[in-house]
């Protein structure tokens, strides 16, 4: 089946299976490794991508299911080859160790800040319980979302 | 992990999809959120011949109160509800919802795909049986209304016929003087319940108890209406002794196993405290309280 869909503002044509995991499409058809597969079965969500602004887990979507919608994920992230205010909130504040849940945690930020720009502690917790790290503990990554927060809010206020 | 073969049908008008279900009905899952399905998909517990995405149907997705119920239109996602002040119109409802799945999963799986798909240890169906729900059923020559006993078959089976979908799922609206409540025990967040409780109240004009509604989770083969604990509320003055009597049929009537979430006396203690719990949570609605 013909499908297009639009990645970090590029469109992609490509004929594909039905059973393609929307996953296998971003990474192998479009060569866009930084989204990851970790479990597999909906659980880590490291394969979060944004689909029209909202989270998705692609392990568990077809690739045919994106037909006509945009999505972004981690390399749509820079901006005019500059780091996101969420890319550098992570680098500055330890963020990640080992770096495979990061991109999703970046996205799930992203958008998290995007509906609710001044999210408490509680709430960027909440926001990521469908995301798994096994590294940090998670402490900093809540730390890394807040500051993303607050830089978000002030530029958009100067 | 990848599914067999299928044919994929993206149609865009619900005549069209009814179409496909009346002439391939038995070969044919509908595919709303997938959040339950594709798993099932990949792990071939399920191998459909043919996948009818009903996502790119317009009006499937509308959440609206009328005629004293919550209607929930087909592809009304679980995050629809988290963030639909409209939800707020039947509490037990709006106190599940939070609780289901993860907050990514809950952005595409939906309300009525999950009472389609009958895991026996879904939430909502708990939420639906306390809460006295009933579903449209729409097929090409009509369609029929069905209340949420009938409607639950057995674990992963349905009433719904192979030429039917559920297009609407209504839930009647608590009154100012109602209240419910749902409680879930997870081991973490986007497990199945180790425990869950539905509980949904309504009182009459004396502050005396109109009816009940009790229905639990993942502690028998199915999700489990409790009637003998709601009728023994029907008509009493609510007191803590009248909820704790409840709990402790709850958790007589419900026969839980033993598992890695916990002892089978284990989760019969946590019926108990939560349908306790859970009524009183729901009084305090009904009486004004916050919800």
């Amino acid at each position: 089946m013909n499908i297009t869909v639009t990645v970090n503002g590029m469109q992609h044509s490509a004929d594909v299976e039905p059973r393609l995991l929307l996953v296998d499409f971003i990474r192998t058809n479009l060569g866009l490794t930084g989204t990851h597969i970790g479990c597999d079965t909906t659980n880590c969500g490291v394969c979060t991508v944004l689909i029209d602004g909202t989270p998705v887990k692609t392990c568990t979507m077809f690739a045919v299911q994106a037909n006509g919608r945009s999505l972004m994920t981690v390399e749509g992230l820079k901006q005019n080859g500059e780091l996101s205010a969420m890319q550098q909130a992570f680098r500055d504040n330890h963020g990640l160790q080992c770096g495979f849940c990061t991109p999703a945690m970046l996205l799930v930020g992203t958008a998290l800040i995007e509906e609710n720009p001044d999210p408490t502690e509680d709430e960027i917790r909440w926001a990521i319980s469908g995301n798994l790290c096994r590294c940090t503990g998670y402490t900093n990554i809540v730390k890394s979302i807040e500051a993303a927060a607050k830089t978000t809010r002030e530029g958009a206020s100067s | 992990m990848y599914p067999s073969k299928f044919d994929y049908l993206a149609p865009e008008t619900l005549e069209e999809a009814l179409t496909v279900l009346a002439e391939r009905g038995d070969e044919v899952k509908i595919l709303a959120g997938g959040q339950s399905l594709i798993p099932m998909m990949k792990l071939r517990l399920a191998e459909p011949s043919a996948l009818l995405d009903v996502n790119r149907i317009p009006g499937l997705d509308t959440l609206s109160r009328s005629n004293g119920a919550l209607h929930f239109g087909s592809l009304v996602r679980h995050n629809d509800v988290v963030k639909s002040e409209t939800a707020n119109a039947n509490h037990t409802v709006a106190s599940a919802a939070p609780w289901i799945a993860d907050p990514i999963v809950r952005n595409l799986g939906t309300v009525a795909g999950s009472l389609a798909h009958h895991d026996p240890e879904g939430d909502w169906a708990s939420v639906m049986l306390a809460c006295g729900a009933e579903l449209v059923l729409t097929s090409s020559t009509g369609e029929r209304v069905v209340g949420i006993d009938d409607f639950l078959v057995d674990m992963f089976t349905t009433s719904c016929q192979p030429n039917e979908m559920v297009t609407e799922v209504r839930v009647p609206a608590h009154s100012a003087s109602g209240g419910g409540n749902y409680q879930k025990l997870e081991r973490k967040v986007g497990d199945y319940a180790t425990v869950g409780v539905a509980t949904s109240l309504e009182l009459d004009e004396t502050g005396n108890i109109a009816s009940a509604g009790i229905a639990l989770t993942s502690v028998y083969a199915h999700n489990l209406k409790v009637t003998e604990a709601e009728q023994s509320l029907i008509g009493q003055t609510p007191s803590d002794d009248l909820f704790a009597e409840a709990g402790r049929i709850a958790s007589q009537a419900c026969s839980p196993a033993s598992d890695s979430r916990g002892s089978a006396t284990y989760k019969r203690h946590i019926v108990h405290v939560f349908t306790t719990r859970g009524l009183a949570k729901s009084l305090e609605i009904a009486q004004g309280g916050q919800s």
